[in-house]
């Protein structure tokens, strides 16, 4: 008789363990999942390991390590009194939505505040990955408009920010709707490069725009990679070398692409016309 | 020069849609680049370009932590698109055209204002995150460190 009671009372203990268990790995899930989402989206790497300890202490698991590369996130936990969880992912560099990275620091200050349980959180987190982007055509405008403002800034008249406006909305073009992400991200580039410099070029012989240095340098300025090269030295400041070098090293090729690019145009200009053109 | 900060300040704005910027922090945006590109101007003549480049970063900077602060949400949002109009993109093609058609000195002229831009910028950007982050919840507003008393 003792003997069942004592099973008993293990098996119901070893439910509640079972119980833990099931929400520390859900805590954690959560956790990996904000994490992806702010380092995919363009977060420091400060950041992103920051709010991972948040969220895991907030929901009481004490325990866990991550260590954070620009393209992936180790996650770890458990020690005596709590269970051993261990998770890998793996994120490639792409583009950066500066909206996804201050809605999940929105949620993480709403996390300690306690507005949220876990299964909340997690359906918070899936609503911010689904959420959209900007649509197209504002997209293509707003580069538009943001090449011709630039163009302003290196001395450009009205008829080079005309140029600048229409070479990156045919820039944009390329990549919303020709490109969409398949090709590499050096091709890409020195595709974009190429492409602009043509558009620039074209509009200078024809005598519409009079400044080609003023009409390049703005209408390159959308494919310029602002977000690695920002990211990469606040690593650096925080003192995450490894992951600032990888972004360091992701703009300076990104760079490179784009004035081999440009050259490459340039080159054959010179071939077929002959003399300096600027 | 009036045009010019104009400029700036709708190219960031323009920009920050492109990253996904919400909508409540455009102008936000757009005061940070237009005041960085301004600062740029005022003191390129009298200090140089490296140092103007250094000094408008140093503002940028510190403008985008107090809106950080201020806002309560990330400072990479007003510091990616603020940063925009200073990052040496142009000057760093236009040291490729220069190798391009062989006019090495040029290009090392270019090429070497690029990289002291950059230098400058990675400095400036470095020394305003040094600074601890006390300082900068002092410079927000009262009403908010009001509600976070409340919390805790």
């Amino acid at each position: 008789m003792k003997r069942i009671q004592g099973s008993k009372e293990i098996r119901i203990e070893r439910e509640f363990e079972w119980e833990i268990m099931k929400e520390d790995r859900m805590v954690l899930d959560a956790a990996l999942e904000a994490g992806c989402i702010l380092l995919k989206n363009g977060a420091e790497i400060f950041r992103v390991e920051e709010t991972i300890y948040r969220i895991c202490r907030y929901y009481g698991v004490y325990s866990c390590n991550v260590f954070t590369l620009t393209n992936g996130i180790f996650l770890t936990a458990g020690d005596t009194k709590e269970p051993y969880f261990a998770k890998v992912k793996h994120l490639p560099l792409g583009g950066a939505n500066l909206g996804r990275v201050a809605a999940v620091n929105q949620l993480s200050r709403e996390i300690e505040q306690g507005k949220y349980t876990i299964e909340e959180v997690i359906q918070k987190l899936e609503e911010i990955k689904r959420s959209k982007d900007k649509s197209k055509v504002s997209k293509l405008l707003a580069a538009g408009i943001g090449c011709s403002a630039f163009c302003i800034l290196f001395q450009g008249t009205l008829f080079d920010c005309i140029t600048a406006f229409c070479s990156g909305i045919s820039y944009y073009i390329f990549k919303l709707y020709i490109e969409k992400g398949t090709l590499s991200k050096i091709t890409s580039n020195l595709c974009g490069g190429i492409l602009i410099t043509m558009v620039c070029l074209l509009s200078y012989q024809l005598h519409f725009g009079e400044h080609l240095y003023g009409m390049v340098a703005g209408s390159i300025m959308p494919l310029v990679p602002g977000v690695p090269f920002t990211n990469s030295i606040r690593d650096f400041a925080d003192g995450d070398y490894i992951s600032g070098a990888v972004r360091m090293l992701d703009a300076i090729l990104v760079f490179f692409s784009i004035a081999i690019g440009m050259g490459f145009v340039f080159l054959l200009y010179h071939h077929i016309m002959g003399g300096a053109i600027l | 020069m009036i045009m010019q900060v104009i400029g700036a300040t709708i190219g960031t704005m323009a920009f920050s849609l492109l990253y996904g910027v919400p909508k409540q922090y455009y102008p936000c945006c757009g005061l940070v680049g237009g005041a960085g590109w301004l600062i740029y101007l005022l003191t390129k003549p009298i200090i140089g370009t490296a140092l103007g480049a250094f000094c408008s970063t140093v503002f940028l900077v510190l403008l985008s932590r107090i809106f950080a602060v201020k806002k309560q949400c990330p400072v990479t949002i007003f510091l990616i698109a603020g940063i925009f109009p200073l990052v040496p993109g142009a000057g760093i093609c236009m040291t490729s055209y220069y190798v391009v058609v062989n006019d090495i000195r040029q290009a090392f002229t270019t090429g070497f204002m690029a990289m002291k831009i950059a230098v400058s910028i990675v400095l400036g950007i470095v020394i305003v995150f040094g600074m601890p982050q006390k300082w900068f919840q002092r410079l927000g507003n009262i009403s908010l460190r009001r509600k976070e008393k409340e919390f805790t």
